[in-house]
């Protein structure tokens, strides 16, 4: 398999954007991967490390988004300028990019891998949806993204004629495939290892339990 | 001493590279039936550890010996411990008979699995059972969980066991903030650092009681931890949990025993071998 390598990185930046912090890390020898694609940060004090999707890829770093929620994503959150940590990757399968007319999709801390995949599709038109005006702050990530917040949906508001590539919680991603069954969708779940050892991140494919950071986490409906 | 993978904790196909930087790999378990596992959430973080509720989700035997293993022949150069599972004695003994390969240096016998209905029959019964058609070494995976180590494994000597793995998890449960067990089969394998001190015991309580070869394991993050099981009297020592975190473990608990074993004052770490039994044994005197 892959590329993916690990090292111990410093913390060059921790932004706030809205209720995330973008966390910033020289890139060392890593390579960035594909959009889509994932790392396993370690999370300070934690036994775990935690998967992240590549928000951004600025020359000699890696940005990651991160919604302190859990002990792990707070320890990450909590990081300041300097610190280190290790950092393993690129994981997993990307979003191909051989699309003819894209639309991005994000919702909530799901617009993270969005951002590099933008700019990788030349800033395709982008649809974002938030829970409240504080987390529509992150949409500053997507210049241009059109911004829905609740009650309206992104589906409320979702052209269909689209090659959709889209991550966000599980019931925006059935919601979007429900329209549009062809997109690609970024899908997340509990992940000890990233790549492959562990058998915990197994969700349901074509009626089959498969990890997900091995055959995604993109996943499409052929 | 040898340093190799806890069963269930390392894809050889998925991460050769990983797998060649060990002594010896350990399959998942193979059961006679392919099975899928058990229904996700399957794995948990707590505090000092965490938990997994895979439920031996493997191909199965007939997939395995026809495709499995011959792929991981080829895919990586170093000896391969098939680790067998089963539900009565004779799922675990037609499994055996049938590791006659090669291709396979051991067999480890899944005695002990917290996440699946276990057989029946006592450890020492199945093991005897194997031996009778097993054509290669039979290691026996203990579980923590026994009133009497000691007693346990003299069981497992007899009945012709060639070396323990030692120990299986630890059956626990976790709550999320609503009081619900996290795992969705509700208790699961709880390893990790918290699960070292209850390993250790159980190889010092096994090491007084058998000369057998012993792999040691649980928790072992560092070449310190390491060092332990072989203080307590491991033979060789097993990776598990910390192979989620850090894929490059092996090479790095390797290099850090040779370093602790000095620090400690021994020449290497084999010089280790048992020391803790030896003062276990003069208190007890």
């Amino acid at each position: 398999m892959s590329s993916f390598r690990r090292e111990r990185l410093s913390v060059t930046a921790v932004e706030a954007v809205g209720p995330y912090a973008l966390l910033r890390v020289e890139r060392g020898g890593l390579d960035p991967g594909v959009p889509g694609q994932f790392f396993m940060l370690e999370a300070p004090e934690r036994v775990l490390p935690r998967p992240m999707s590549l928000c951004t890829a600025r020359r000699g770093e890696l940005a990651f988004l991160i919604d302190p929620i859990g002990p792990g994503t707070m320890a990450l959150a909590e990081l300041e300028c300097g610190d280190r940590l290790h950092v393993f990757g690129p994981l997993g399968n990307g979003f191909r990019l051989d699309v003819a007319r894209p639309l991005l999709v994000g919702g909530g801390i799901g617009i993270a891998p969005l951002p590099y995949l933008a700019e990788a599709l030349e800033h395709p038109p982008a649809l974002l949806g938030f829970r409240s005006e504080l987390h529509a702050q992150a949409a500053e990530l997507l210049p241009n993204a059109e911004v829905v917040i609740d009650p309206v949906l992104v589906t409320d508001a979702m052209p269909l004629d689209r090659d959709v590539l889209a991550c966000g919680p599980e019931p925006m991603l059935e919601a979007v495939r429900a329209l549009v069954p062809g997109a690609q969708l970024a899908w997340e779940a509990p992940m000890a290892c990233g790549y492959g050892a562990c058998y915990g991140c197994v969700v349901d494919i074509d009626g089959e339990l498969k990890r997900l950071c091995v055959e995604g986490p993109v996943l499409c409906r052929s | 001493m040898q340093i190799l993978n806890a069963s269930g904790c390392l894809d050889a196909l998925t991460a050769p590279h990983v797998a060649s930087t060990l002594d010896a790999f350990v399959t998942k378990t193979v059961t006679p039936e392919p099975r899928a596992g058990n229904a996700p959430v399957r794995i948990a973080e707590t505090e000092q550890g965490m938990l997994n509720g895979i439920g031996l989700a493997n191909p199965g035997r007939r997939t395995f010996l026809g495709t499995t293993l011959p792929q991981l022949a080829r895919a990586i150069d170093v000896p391969i411990w098939v680790s067998v599972g089963g539900f009565c004695v004779r799922d675990y003994v037609e499994t055996c008979e049938r590791l006659t390969s090669e291709e396979v240096a051991c067999i480890e016998l899944n005695l002990s699995c917290p996440n699946v209905d276990e057989a029946p029959e006592a450890a020492a019964e199945i093991v005897a059972a194997c031996r009778e058609v097993a054509a290669k070494p039979l290691y026996a995976k203990v579980s923590p969980h026994s009133w009497d180590m000691g007693e346990t494994v003299r069981a497992l000597e007899a009945a012709a066991a060639d070396g323990l793995s030692m120990v299986n998890t630890l059956r626990a449960v976790a709550l999320d903030t609503l009081l619900q067990p996290k795992l969705a089969r509700g208790a699961g394998g709880y390893s990790g650092p918290a699960l070292k001190p209850a390993a250790l015991a159980a190889v010092l309580a096994a090491r007084r009681a058998t000369s057998l070869p012993i792999v040691g394991m649980g928790g072992v993050f560092d070449g310190r931890d390491a060092l332990e099981f072989i203080a307590c009297g491991a033979t060789h020592v097993a990776l598990g949990t910390v192979l989620f975190a850090d894929p490059d473990a092996p090479t790095r608990v390797r290099r850090e025993l040779v370093e602790e074993a000095r620090r400690a004052g021994f020449d290497t770490p084999d010089d280790a071998f048992g020391v803790a039994l030896e003062t276990v044994a003069r208190l007890a005197n």
